[in-house]
């Protein structure tokens, strides 16, 4: 992750289940700096488990790999890029679409990509076959609602 | 997740004790199926009030859920659903099909 900011830190782990709990966690730990609302954090958690399973079922396809998470803060936004070095995705367009899942089987929503768009203010997602893919999201955390409300 | 069954009403209450991902979904699937197959119930509940995390691993989860509770005959619902949990449901359009509340 390249360009300015006020506060940076990178994750790397197992591309195992038990950790989809640690990693929006750890995310959200780092996203409290910026003050957010219950509501922003929930979005952020909810955000990063949805692209962090994604790496784990759909890039490694359960196998053993790595997903790094890079968060980056800048005045009251926060970056985040999810990337795997898994089997990557053939058709982006077709992947974001609401409903589409390619393991039907699996009892998958085909939710993910949606939920990560309508939660974050910006979503972007580069893939290669065969080499990963990345996801990168921005959120900015809100100052003036939280200021009033302590006023009440 | 803790299970009741109340054999006069056939109801079912399924409570939620963790938070719902992909990791978890797995072990809650595994439960409920065979608490909904023992009992054939007439309703089943999921108790949400002990759930404070949910992403969309819970929506491919339930609607499993409610397939299988509807095939034999009963009714499906959702209770205690705090608002960031509801959020979710409301984006898939879950309320149309299961009762959420």
């Amino acid at each position: 992750m390249k360009g300015i900011y006020e506060n940076y830190m990178k994750l790397e782990f197992a591309s195992k289940s038990n950790n989809e709990a640690f990693a929006r966690i750890a995310v959200a730990a780092f996203a409290s700096q910026l003050d957010p609302s219950i509501e922003e954090l929930a979005d952020i958690k909810t955000a990063v488990s949805e692209a962090v399973t994604n790496c784990i079922i759909h890039g490694y396809e359960e196998k053993d790999g790595i997903v790094k998470i890079e968060c980056m803060i800048l005045a009251n936004t926060i970056s985040i890029e999810i990337s795997d070095t898994g089997k990557g995705i053939e058709d982006i367009e077709t992947a974001k679409e609401p409903l589409y899942t390619s393991k039907p089987d699996l009892e998958r929503s085909g939710m993910g990509f949606t939920i990560m768009e309508s939660f974050m203010d910006e979503m972007k997602v580069e893939s290669v076959l065969g080499l990963g893919t990345k996801v990168t999201m921005k959120k900015m955390i809100k100052k003036e609602a939280k200021e009033e409300s302590t006023y009440v | 997740m803790n299970a009741t069954y109340n054999k006069e009403d056939k109801l079912l209450i399924l409570e939620i004790t963790e938070e719902i991902d992909h990791h978890t979904t797995e072990k809650i699937r595994r439960k409920a199926d065979y608490e909904i197959e023992r009992f054939s119930p007439k309703r089943t509940i999921f108790d949400f009030n002990k759930v404070t995390f949910m992403d969309s691993a819970g929506i491919g989860m339930l609607i499993g859920r409610y397939k299988l509770v509807t095939m034999l005959g009963g009714t499906m619902e959702m209770v205690h659903v705090k608002p960031s949990i509801m959020k979710i449901f409301e984006m898939c359009g879950i309320p149309k099909i299961i009762k959420v509340g």
